[in-house]
Formats: C-alpha cells, sequence, structure tokens
C-alpha cells in the first residue's frame, strides 16, 4: 500500500501528558511526525492536535484507534490532503541591507503575496502563509542572499466535512450528570 | 485540571473531614472496597504509610521483598478476584521497579492501581534524591497515569484512576503523589466515577452487527470459536458455555482464556497457537466461518497472518474498537461487551450439532496423543517429564485448584495439561512473557482466593527472578503451594537453540543453588522428587498440607514443548515432533 501524507485531527481534554501520550504512539510503531501543532478547538475548553504523519491507510487506520483508546482523547479522525483545507505559516528574517539593495527579494514578496511584518535599521521580517510547496518556494529564493533565520509552523487544517464533535459531547452530558 | 467527569448519584461519603493527603490516600481505597494492598516502603512514600500504620485493621498491607513482586501480586490478586489489584511504592527506583508489572498488565489487560510517591513538588525537575519521571516512563505501559501535586486533587483522581482500570477493557493505571500533596490536607469527601465524558469504555451494540454474525454463523458448515480473556475479563462464561451448547460449535482457547470454559466440556477442543493442540491450529485453516471471542489474534496465536484462516469468514466479538481489523480482518465485527453480545447471539442461533465436523477435531487429538501427550506422560522414560507432574497435581485438585504459571516450557505444559473446572484459575503472564511472574502472583491470587488452593508452576529460570519472594510468604503465612520443574536450563531458548541454532546452547544451562535449602531458610515446608516412585506421593504431601509448601522436582533436562508453529510458519505448519 501507497505511503502519502495523512493529517490526523484529535480533539482532547486539555490535559498534562497526552502530547506525550500521543506522541509515544507514533514512537512505539517507529513513525516520524512530519508536523504537530496543538491549539484550542471550535468546541469550549477542547483542545485539538493536528498531526501530519507519511504512512499508509492501514496504518493510519490503526494508529488512530490507538490514539482514540486514550483516555482523555475525545475523538480522531484522519484525512488526505484533498479532504482537507490547510496551511503552513512560515517566517523569514533577511537583512535589511539585502532587502533594500536587490529589487529582486521584493518582487518575490510581491509574486508570492508573502507580508512584511518587522522592519528595523538591521533586518526585515516576512510573513508567508500557504501550502508546504508555497512556502517552500519562497525560502528558495531567499536563501541565496543569507536568510539570517528562517521557521515554519506545523500544517494546520480544516476539514470539507463536518467533524461532530459537540454531538459526542452533548450526549454524555445527557446520559451524566457532569460534576 | 479540569476533569470531565460524572458520579454516582450519591456520595458515598457525604461528611466531609479534614484529613492529610496520605490519609485521603487510604481513605479512597477504603471507599473502593479495596482490602489487601500490596507494596515497599521508601522516602517519597512515607506519609502513606504512616496511615497504613494507623489503618492497618481496616487494610491489608502485603509487604514484598521487591517493589516488581507488588505489582504481581496485584496481578495476582486481580485475576483470581476480578477486583483492582493496588500496588505502592516509593519515588525513583521504587517507581522505576513497578515497570515491569505495569507493562505486563497493560498488556493482559489486568485491573491494577498503582500508587507512587514522587518528590515534593518544589523540587520537581531538580534531580533531586529519588526523583524519576514515572509519568512520563510509565506513558506507554499505562492505560492512564496522572500526577498529583495538590492534596485537594487526591479524592476525584484516586475516583477515576479506580474506574478506568477496570472498566471496559482494563489496564493498569499509575498515579504518582508529590510528598507535600501527602502532607498537605484538605476537605475530604468522597464520590465514585461512573463516566468520564472522553471516554467511552462500553460501545453500545448495534444489533444489526450481532443478526448479522448470527447469520454466519448458522449457515456455517465448520464453525470453529475461539475465545480469550475478553470472556473472563466481561464476566461472560454463562453467556459463552450457552452459545456454544446451542450451536455445538467447536470451541478453543487461548492461553488467557484457558478456565472460562471446563476442562471437560465436550465442546471444549484445546489450545490454539504456538504450542496449542494440534486440532484447532490446523483446522483453524480448514473452517469456514472463524468466530474469535474477546480476542486479540496475537502473534502466538495466529503464527504467519499471510496463511492465517484466509479461507475463513472472520466474526470478531471485541469491546476495543482498536482491536478490530488490527492483526485479522474481520468480516463481521461485533463491537461490545461480550456479555452483551454473546447473549443475544445465543437467542439468534439455531440448535446444532456439528457431528462430523467435531470428528475431525478428535481424529486430530487422537494423532496429538499418540506423538505427544503419550510421550510426555510416559512412566518409562528415565526422567520425569513435566506432564507427569501437572497430571499428578490434576489427581490431587480434581481440577479445582488455582494454577499459577510463568513463563517457558513449563508454563506451555502448565496450560496444556492443568485441568480446571473454574473460571479465573489460569493465571499466567501471556502477552509480556514475565519471567518471575508466577510467585509473587501466586501470593496475591492466595490472598484473594483464599479458600482455594493456588499451586504455583514455575520454572528454574524464572524462580530465581523473584525469589526474595519467599521472603513474603514466610512473613505472611501465606500457604501457596509451590512446584519448580527444575531441568537446570532456561529450557524454552534451549529448545529453540535446539531446533533453530544448531543446540549452540548460549547461556542457558543454569549452575542452580540447592533449592530446598533455600525455602528451608524461610522456614517454609519442602519436599523433593528425583525419582519418578517419590512423585506421587510428594504432591499429594504438598497438596495437603496447609501451609506455605516448596516442593522441586527434577525433570529431564532436554525435554521439548511439542506441538509447535515455528516463528514464521503458519497454524497449520503445526509440528508433531
Amino acid at each position: 500500500m501507497e505511503k502519502k501524507n495523512y493529517t490526523v485531527s484529535i480533539y482532547t481534554e486539555n490535559n498534562l501528558g497526552l502530547l506525550s501520550r500521543i506522541a509515544a504512539i507514533f514512537l512505539k510503531r517507529h513513525i516520524n511526525i512530519e508536523s504537530i501543532t496543538a491549539s484550542p478547538s471550535e468546541v469550549n475548553e477542547v483542545m485539538r492536535f493536528i498531526i501530519v504523519v507519511k504512512v499508509t491507510e492501514a496504518q493510519i487506520k490503526k494508529i488512530v484507534g490507538q490514539i482514540e483508546k486514550q483516555i482523555e482523547v475525545i475523538k480522531a479522525f484522519y484525512h488526505t490532503d484533498e479532504e482537507t483545507i490547510y496551511q503552513e505559516t512560515a517566517l523569514y528574517k533577511i537583512r535589511s541591507e539585502d532587502f533594500l539593495d536587490d529589487h529582486n527579494i521584493q518582487d518575490f514578496i510581491k509574486e508570492t503575496n508573502a507580508r512584511i511584518v518587522t522592519v528595523t535599521k538591521k533586518f526585515f521580517v516576512i510573513e508567508k502563509t500557504g501550502k508546504r510547496g508555497e512556502v517552500d518556494a519562497l525560502y528558495d529564493k531567499l536563501k541565496p542572499y543569507g536568510l539570517m533565520q528562517f521557521v515554519r509552523s506545523g500544517t494546520i487544517a480544516v476539514t470539507k466535512n463536518e467533524m461532530p464533535i459537540s454531538g459526542i459531547l452533548e450526549k454524555f452530558n445527557t446520559t451524566n450528570s457532569i460534576s | 485540571m479540569e476533569v470531565k467527569t460524572a458520579s454516582f448519584g450519591e456520595k458515598t461519603s457525604d461528611k466531609s473531614v479534614t484529613v492529610s493527603g496520605a490519609e485521603a490516600v487510604i481513605k479512597c481505597l477504603l471507599e473502593e472496597g479495596v482490602e489487601t494492598i500490596y507494596g515497599y516502603p521508601g522516602g517519597a512514600i512515607m506519609p502513606v504509610y504512616d496511615e497504613l500504620y494507623k489503618y492497618q485493621d481496616k487494610l491489608h498491607h502485603v509487604l514484598t521483598r521487591h517493589e516488581q513482586g507488588a505489582t504481581h501480586a496485584a496481578q495476582g490478586y486481580a485475576r483470581v478476584t476480578g477486583k483492582v489489584g493496588v500496588a505502592i511504592a516509593t519515588s525513583g527506583p521504587g517507581a522505576t521497579n513497578l515497570v515491569t508489572g505495569i507493562a505486563d498488565a497493560q498488556i493482559d489487560s489486568t485491573p491494577m492501581v498503582c500508587i507512587t510517591g514522587q518528590v515534593g513538588s518544589h523540587l520537581l525537575g531538580s534531580d533531586a534524591f529519588q526523583e524519576t519521571d514515572i509519568v512520563g516512563i510509565s506513558t506507554p505501559i499505562t492505560k492512564w497515569n496522572y500526577q498529583i501535586t495538590k492534596a485537594e486533587e487526591i479524592p476525584e483522581i484516586m475516583a477515576k484512576a479506580f474506574y478506568i482500570a477496570k472498566s471496559g477493557r482494563p489496564g493498569p493505571v499509575l498515579v504518582d503523589i508529590t510528598k507535600d500533596a501527602q502532607f498537605a490536607s484538605l476537605e475530604f469527601s468522597y464520590k465514585k466515577c461512573s463516566g468520564i465524558r472522553s471516554y467511552q469504555p462500553f460501545p453500545e451494540v448495534n444489533l444489526l452487527e450481532v443478526e448479522r454474525a448470527a447469520e454466519v454463523i448458522n449457515n456455517a458448515k465448520k464453525p470453529m470459536i475461539v475465545w480469550g480473556q475478553g470472556v473472563i475479563l466481561g464476566g461472560a462464561e454463562e453467556e459463552l458455555k450457552q452459545v456454544v451448547e446451542k450451536s455445538g460449535i467447536p470451541a478453543a482457547w487461548t492461553i488467557l482464556g484457558l478456565s472460562a470454559l471446563p476442562t471437560d466440556h465436550p465442546l471444549n477442543v484445546g489450545m490454539v497457537g504456538m504450542h496449542g493442540n494440534y486440532g484447532p491450529n490446523i483446522l483453524t485453516n480448514e473452517c469456514d466461518v472463524l468466530i474469535a471471542i474477546g480476542m486479540r489474534f496475537d502473534d502466538r496465536v495466529t503464527g504467519n497472518l499471510e496463511h492465517y484462516a484466509k479461507q475463513a469468514k472472520v466474526v470478531h466479538f471485541e469491546i476495543d474498537p482498536a482491536e478490530i481489523n488490527k492483526n485479522v480482518h474481520a468480516d463481521y465485527p461485533v463491537l461490545g461487551d461480550v456479555k452483551q453480545t454473546l447473549k443475544i447471539l445465543q437467542e439468534l442461533l439455531n440448535e446444532n450439532k456439528h457431528e462430523a465436523w467435531h470428528q475431525q477435531f478428535k481424529e486430530m487429538y487422537k494423532t496429538e496423543y499418540e506423538k505427544v501427550i503419550k510421550g510426555n506422560m510416559d512412566p518409562t522414560k528415565p526422567k520425569i517429564g513435566m506432564g507427569e507432574v501437572l497430571q499428578e497435581i490434576n489427581n490431587c485438585s480434581k481440577g479445582d485448584a488455582i494454577i499459577v504459571s510463568d513463563v517457558g516450557q513449563h508454563q506451555m505444559v502448565a496450560c496444556r495439561y492443568a485441568k480446571f473446572n473454574k473460571t479465573r484459575s489460569n493465571v499466567t503472564s501471556g502477552g509480556l512473557g514475565t519471567m518471575g511472574f508466577a510467585l509473587p502472583a501466586a501470593i496475591g491470587a492466595k490472598m484473594g482466593c483464599p479458600d482455594r488452593d493456588v499451586v504455583a508452576v514455575i520454572g528454574d529460570g524464572g524462580y530465581q527472578m523473584t525469589i526474595q519472594e519467599l521472603g513474603t510468604i514466610f512473613q505472611t503465612k501465606v500457604p501457596v503451594k509451590i512446584v519448580i520443574l527444575n531441568n537446570g536450563f532456561l529450557g524454552m531458548v534451549r529448545q529453540w537453540q535446539q531446533m533453530f541454532f544448531d543446540r549452540r546452547y548460549a547461556s542457558t544451562e543454569m549452575t542452580n543453588p540447592d533449592f530446598v535449602t533455600i525455602a528451608k531458610g524461610y522456614h517454609i515446608k519442602t519436599g523433593q522428587v528425583t525419582e519418578r516412585s517419590q512423585l506421587k506421593d510428594a504432591v499429594q504431601e504438598m497438596m495437603e498440607c496447609d501451609e506455605a509448601f516448596f516442593l522441586e522436582v527434577k525433570v529431564e533436562q532436554e525435554e521439548n514443548v511439542f506441538p509447535m508453529i515455528p516463528t514464521g510458519a503458519a497454524v497449520s505448519e503445526i509440528l508433531l515432533e
């Protein structure tokens, strides 16, 4: 079976140690995590992890099963790139003199819809949000000028289909008295 | 922390009282109905031990001789009673010594709560004396774990720990409590946990799934059941029996499913897997419908998955959704607690006998008897065989004893030949294969079932891994029977060396001490058998003794366990010799 990128979305309680519990599931199977982010989700007090891994569909199904088994995981889903809207953000720090002296750089920024977020006497910080390929393309263009710093975020993604988290939580609330 | 939990209607202890965190821990255990705990004191858990001193008439603490022993004893207790086993230890090495038992309980789904002391919260991360990140260490081998740094968290976390350990597919939970949280005081009131919003231990049964399963089973010509420990954990022994008897389907067991159906039941066709019985292994690859009940298709059960039951439609009754399609594709998955699903199934099944099909199992048993069993029990061989010892134990126990086995050849022999009439009578380390498990597990088993005979059958290798627990037996006077099948080798590894490594016996021969003298040092009654003529009387003396008893049997040094499915082979390629 062919390996491809899968985006795993995990809705969880906000608990200490859950990140390492989830990471351990990948480690146990010798699977490298391509990117990972954690943030609040659309549901109050519910966290959302987005993990991207390159595996087969058979593998990802089993991994999601193991993730869902963790006590504080409310629900986990996996999706292919086609099923999600996904973005990454990168920051590029370059010397002000390079920026000002070379019109190419200014052109790159315009062409790629990147944004200047900070300007100082010594450096410029440029931000680019987009697909991995777009972020990488700008990196390749700026690299010859000697990037002072570069950092790229993990992938964040929303799915085209609905993810019925609120329903799951409501069901628990109606069948149990919450303390 | 934010805990989205639900609780049983009324608080079990309504009046709130001011107590220390340490006392709260004990009160929580009492609220959960815990009577016996196993542990070892040390600096970071001393406040709790101080409270144990005060509560010693209410809560029985068993001082094991090593923390690993505490976990295995708690496991043995849990396995025979179905209650949650409790082990307690200090921080650092005390906590790390629990790791093997926790991993064993995780893979064998044993309900256990481990409580560890931790350095004061102000010292966390400072590499303080006996500081170890036990929450980090135990994360991949626990069902859940948590570090308590504030005394007021104790009641809710302990309630959650017990609920998680025993609900759904059971497992081990570790609660780490900093020393300052043990000293600090809190207003104590206790509510048992009855639900956690992110955790569904009992998946809803989909009636359609059971109906589909029933249909395919009713239409089967050569159906076969393989049940596992899920039947025991779900308390579904009676439901299994009714399904088997109504449908007339031959039923085989995994090592941890053993004893859920009596050995003598006419439809019990024996063990599947690497050293299982000939018939059920061969016929796994001939049946038309394979009905898996509360089992997880471990690699020791399936052999080569590429050649496992490919001809069969697979029906899988399972409580843990992650187990369905994990190793073997289920054509007809039935998610749910087997106690519920088997009950519904039973009503939907047609009565049947499957006589011709069952006859095939009987024929294969005859083959196995001639080629393997007869030889195992042959009284004319120069040395005593391990099977003969089990046969003598059966003769005395009549199948009513709890048999606790360790790991290796003797374990396979014990599981193949021990006779069982009652459920929860076979205690062994299945998934993890933990040598050293049996001696402490037998202590816990006997304390859990004081009215039953508990016989630990152990090899000379595994025995020496936790031999210090003889001290626990001496101190508590727990009347367990210990049988050492001494062949002077790490027998299972030696067998593999003989078969697959050209008889290069690397580090498997053991120079053993005088085991009888060691047992005598602990003032335990002893017996020793070197000749077959002594065996019957010695076993009888042990079984009739109302104290702890140690029996060493010198068995054939190079006996091999057969049948055997070599690694990588198909179940149908099982070897008889």
